[in-house]
């Protein structure tokens, strides 16, 4: 009985004191035409040495291969502390610090990161966290419909560079209140917006215009130009960012005259492992007079019976507990323990580590990106400036390069065709600070061969 | 003191930071970052010392008993989280071919067998990365099914008085409509008030069994039948599945969808708030809408399953494939268990919560439902003390602080005045337990003998009593550099 | 027990209305409400020249604990509100009957405002609810 600490003594004294026989008796106000028979084929139970054993054999069949791709999940270093401290027991085994008194730590700690998250996006305010990028996006456009009064139509403005699978996952998620997403074509010379291109817009109902940066293709968009436009045709602004690529590229509060509405993303480049895809965070800031829209978990500062700093969370009337079948979103939880280690995470790098480490993934792509073209067959698409990705075209389909590169020990990057039919053989490649300049050699050789 | 109190100008934590200097010039000067972002400015140590020292501020179940109702603070073993930790399972970037990954899939492939045992459902998937995103996969099933029989009209979803204010929200958030079916005096749902709003309006109904009254609906099955009569669907809210793992299951009680909470039933963490995990769990009608990504088996290989796969599939909710590395946990945890463990999780904790709530009778507490059997958790009301004593449900649970328990819930469910809904789990010890009962009616008489210290309380933790109406009233939400300045 | 203006009329959801010389209307809420929302923390008031149904939400308040909805008691349209609750909610709480108004409406028919309860209902309401 792994976990359970009852003696047979102590069983019996508390059937006792509850005046029943057995166990079986408190379960007598279920019919039994309903009781289970069994859990008939899960399998026997393991100590711990077992199951070791076990989970050890399935990890050692798993050897990750060596990054070389992107689209919206990065391997970064993350410092030795970072976990050591977010799994102590205090933290990862707390809850949601509904009594604030006995939560100081986390709170504070939420705190501290919504203080971070707001600097580096330049915003007013920073909630504690969502569930992921794409789901965060989905929050986003759900608070701008509700946040833009001067608009009627719940249309969104969605433009085609944002990652596919977040694009899907908005779709999954707001189309049932019937919010409608219209997607905006990007150019295909350069890889990104163009403002020129919006005029059949202009003058439209629009509730917000979505802009990411970097886009997916790893382009910088024009995010100046587009968020006036946006603001002159009285939409709110969405960007949706890399955090990573935040600490040296213009921040969302800086875009333009007024700078983006809403701001969100995938917090996981911030000292959150690959990990299969997750769990990662979802992070999202705003401005301060929309505070009241923003969904989640918000912590904020006060003073106890004696003057005392304190927190607590905070604005809570938003949320699912209290205003039911009125709240902002019905998200309860957020990803309390990844935030932790991206706290963790931003106060050991500090604005110098993260500008040294944005600035090294952006060098590494620029020297992966100049091997790769030099191999025959292989070109670079778009030229507008990227942060640490760029997209690729081969002289032959992609997916056999890429079972080769496996082969050899790669994941050599991501196919765009499936999303984008008119990016047939290209590839989206990536190279954070992580890849020694050895590896990229060794990779572009391993390339060449795969192209053979 | 703040992490950004502790900041100095020009302090480094070299050994993290990348040899080469920055050069911004490679980056077109309109894109470029014109201020650095105020960012920690600390050493290694201080960081370390700091976040060690918060930590030591929090109540956790690693450091105390922490008895909240309808959130399963049990336990979280160790070894689920040093064996999800290994390079080789948090190396794998999401896009990693499933050849790769055959060790990781077929973790995942068996937990979802596992999770299809132990419910009584026919699919699982893993996509969703909390208990509300299960709950709005599930809402999201129910619609599209009804869309595909062209079945269209059912725009309402019933929800009990009593239930999480999650279902009530998500039912929004997927364009329906909500309809609250009160509680019986018994504690459950008043079968008579379902059948008179029951109707062709009907997309299905929300039910935690047991309820969040910490009861089991015994007409469980004739609700689903009035239900299904009527055309509607039936989703289960996993909230309360450590009642009876193993003991009755969701699809045998005529559920159409389910949620599983792992970080409840499970044991995965709840990392004060997060991440959570929310598979859901479907019966023969909903197995095509499903979201994707889901694992499947072909021979003795793994592969993921995805829209291409499953075109009537809901799709994703995520970007990848949900919450991994919490799914990996929770096979660990499952497999620790196995079949006996999980139908012993059922009976102790349903021991203890019964145990607890006789001891707390016998101390003069009023519980809300005497008559009924307790389940993992039950509620008392402290209406009588508060009226006696002014002191309420919230001072006794600060007060408990003081004595070392984490709170119980507190004001859940909204339908019982002043209430403590108490869920004391399967691996509290009795002499855990005892000690429980001997703190809250030594609070109990410290109300009727001193009442303003209870209503002070806590008197012992790192803060005293919060004031949160002046936290939103002028929100702070952010620390700004000024404050510095001003000292 | 709580104070129940005789001159005012109520609603069953804890609004209070009364009628003013020019023919307008002024809507609260009751104390018995205020002390059942406890301490006020924010207010989301509705937008002048709205028109409103009869039970329309029109406002939202905000305590610690709870949000509420306001309800307009009965149609008509908005003329004025109380912006001075938005930096100062807690009024609500020391003066729901006189600082605390939250809007006024000009009503569609004044007759529908004398068909609210009376204070001696509404006092009879509040009092069940409090056993």
């Amino acid at each position: 009985m792994p976990f359970i600490p009852h003696t047979e003594q102590e069983t019996a004294q508390m059937l006792d004191a509850i005046g029943v026989q057995n166990i079986e008796q408190l379960f007598d106000e279920i019919p039994q035409a309903l009781r289970a028979k069994g859990l008939g084929d899960i399998p026997a139970g393991l100590n711990e040495l077992e199951v070791t054993r076990l989970i050890n054999q399935r990890a050692r069949q798993d050897q990750p291969l060596i990054c070389f791709a992107g689209a919206g999940a990065y391997e970064h270093h993350i410092p030795a502390a970072v976990w050591e401290l977010a799994t102590r027991g205090e933290f990862y085994t707390a809850y949601t610090p509904y009594q604030a008194e006995a939560s100081q730590g986390t709170l504070q700690l939420l705190y501290e990161y919504q203080t971070m998250m707001s600097n580096l996006m330049a915003m007013d305010v920073s909630n504690a966290s969502l569930y992921d990028g794409a789901s965060a996006l989905a929050e986003a456009v759900l608070m701008a419909v509700r946040a833009n009064r001067k608009s009627k139509s719940k249309r969104i403005l969605m433009s085609t560079t944002v990652h596919p699978n977040y694009r899907r996952v908005v779709k999954n998620i707001v189309s049932n209140q019937g919010i409608e997403l219209v997607e905006l074509d990007y150019c295909t010379e350069c890889g990104q917006i163009v403002v020129d291109s919006l005029a059949q817009y202009e003058g439209k109902d629009y509730a917000a215009l979505v802009i990411p940066q970097p886009n997916f293709f790893g382009s910088l968009e024009q995010v100046d130009q587009l968020t006036d436009w946006a603001h002159r045709n009285e939409m709110l602004v969405i960007g949706v960012v890399n955090p990573m690529a935040m600490a040296v590229i213009v921040p969302p509060g800086e875009w333009g005259e007024q700078g983006a509405d809403i701001a969100c993303g995938e917090g996981q480049p911030l000292g959150i492992p690959l990990s299969w895809g997750g769990p990662f965070y979802g992070f999202i800031a705003c401005k301060q007079k929309q505070v009241r829209q923003l969904p989640g978990r918000i912590v904020g500062r006060t003073v106890d019976l004696d003057g005392m700093r304190g927190f607590v969370l905070t604005l809570q009337a938003r949320e699912q507990h209290i205003r039911r079948s009125k709240a902002t979103s019905n998200i309860c939880t957020n990803q309390g323990l990844m935030i932790t280690a991206s706290t963790i995470y931003m106060s050991l790098m500090g604005a110098e580590g993260l500008e040294r480490t944005a600035m090294l993934c952006h060098a590494n792509t620029a020297i992966l990106v100049e091997q790769l073209i030099a191999i025959d067959g292989v070109e670079k698409l778009f030229d507008a400036p990227c942060f640490h990705e760029a997209v690729i075209r081969l002289n032959q389909p992609v997916v056999p390069v890429l079972s080769k590169l496996a082969e050899a020990g790669y994941l050599g990057g991501f196919e765009l065709a499936d999303d984008y039919a008119e990016l047939n053989n290209t590839l989206l490649v990536c190279a954070t600070e992580m890849r020694h300049r050895d590896e990229i050699v060794a990779f572009s050789q391993a390339f060449a061969q795969a192209l053979r | 003191m703040l992490i950004f109190e502790q900041s100095k100008a020009n302090r480094f934590n070299r050994a993290q930071q990348p040899g080469e200097a920055v050069d911004l010039n490679k980056i077109p000067t309109e894109f470029r970052r014109q201020q650095s972002a105020e960012m920690p400015a600390v050493s290694e140590l201080q960081a370390v010392r700091h976040y060690t020292r918060l930590s030591q501020k929090n109540f956790s179940i690693d450091t105390h008993f922490y008895p909240l109702g309808s959130c399963t603070m049990k336990y979280n073993p160790r070894a689920c989280n040093s064996l999800a930790m290994q390079a080789n399972f948090l190396g794998h970037h999401p896009l990693t071919p499933a050849s790769h990954g055959q060790g990781f899939l077929q973790c995942v492939y068996e937990l979802q067998e596992i999770l299809k045992e132990a419910t009584g459902m026919k699919g699982v998937s893993m996509q969703p990365m909390a208990g509300a995103q299960g709950e709005f996969a599930g809402l999201a099933m129910i619609r599209a099914y009804h869309d595909t029989r062209g079945d269209e009209g059912r725009t309402e979803i019933l929800c009990p008085d009593a239930a999480h204010g999650t279902n009530p929200a998500t039912a929004i958030m997927c364009g329906y409509t909500v309809c609250e079916i009160p509680t019986g005096d018994d504690g459950d749902v008043d079968l008579e008030a379902l059948k008179a709003v029951v109707g062709p309006q009907t997309a299905g109904i929300m039910l935690t069994n047991p309820s969040t009254l910490g009861v089991f609906d015994r007409n469980i099955k004739e609700i689903a039948n009035v239900v299904h009569a009527a055309g509607g669907l039936l989703y289960y809210d996993g909230a309360n599945l450590n009642a009876i793992l193993g003991k009755v299951k969701p699809g045998d009680m005529g559920f159409d969808v389910i949620h599983i909470n792992l970080h409840k039933t499970f044991s995965t963490p709840h990392g004060g708030g997060g991440p959570g995990s929310g598979p859901v769990g479907v019966g023969e009608r909903l197995l095509p809408f499903m979201p994707v990504p889901v694992v499947a088996k072909t021979d003795s290989n793994y592969r993921w399953l995805t829209e291409k796969d499953a075109p009537q599939s809901i799709g994703r909710l995520s970007a990848n494939m949900g919450n991994s590395g919490i799914v990996l946990r929770a096979y660990i945890y499952a497999r620790m268990l196995g079949r006996e463990g999980m139908e012993r999780v059922a009976d102790y904790a349903t021991l203890n919560a019964n145990y607890l709530m006789v001891k707390l009778i016998e101390a003069g507490f009023e519980v809300a439902l005497p008559e009924r059997r307790a389940t993992h958790e039950f509620i008392v009301t402290l209406k009588k003390l508060t009226k006696e004593t002014g002191v309420s449900a919230m001072d006794v649970a600060k007060r408990l602080l003081d004595y070392g328990y984490h709170a119980p819930t507190t004001y859940f469910p909204l339908i019982v005045p002043e209430c403590l809904l108490i869920e004391p789990t399967e691996t509290e010890s009795k002499e855990e337990i005892d000690g429980f009962v001997a703190a809250l009616l030594a609070v109990k008489q410290e109300a009727y003998e001193d009442p303003d210290k209870v209503k002070s309380a806590p008197h012992t933790l790192p803060v005293k009593r919060l004031d949160d109406v002046r936290a939103a009233r002028k929100p702070d939400l952010r620390w700004q550099a000024t404050e510095k300045q001003k000292g | 027990m709580s104070n129940t203006p005789n001159e005012l009329f109520y609603t069953q959801s804890h609004e209070w209305v009364r009628i003013e010389d020019d023919g307008s209307v002024t809507v609260g809420i009751s104390e018995h409400a205020q002390a059942l929302l406890g301490d006020m923390v924010f207010i989301e008031l509705p937008e002048i020249d709205s028109e409103l149904d009869v039970g329309q939400d029109c406002a939202v308040i905000e305590s610690v604990k709870a949000a509420s909805d306001i309800y307009s008691p009965v149609a008509g349209t908005v003329i004025a509100i109380n912006e001075a609750l938005e930096d100062a909610p807690e009024t609500i709480n020391s003066d729901a009957y006189g600082e605390g108004w939250i809007f006024k409406l000009q009503p569609a028919s004044l007759s529908d405002v004398r068909e609210l309860m009376s204070a001696e209902e509404y006092s009879a309401l509040i009092t069940e609810d409090e056993d």
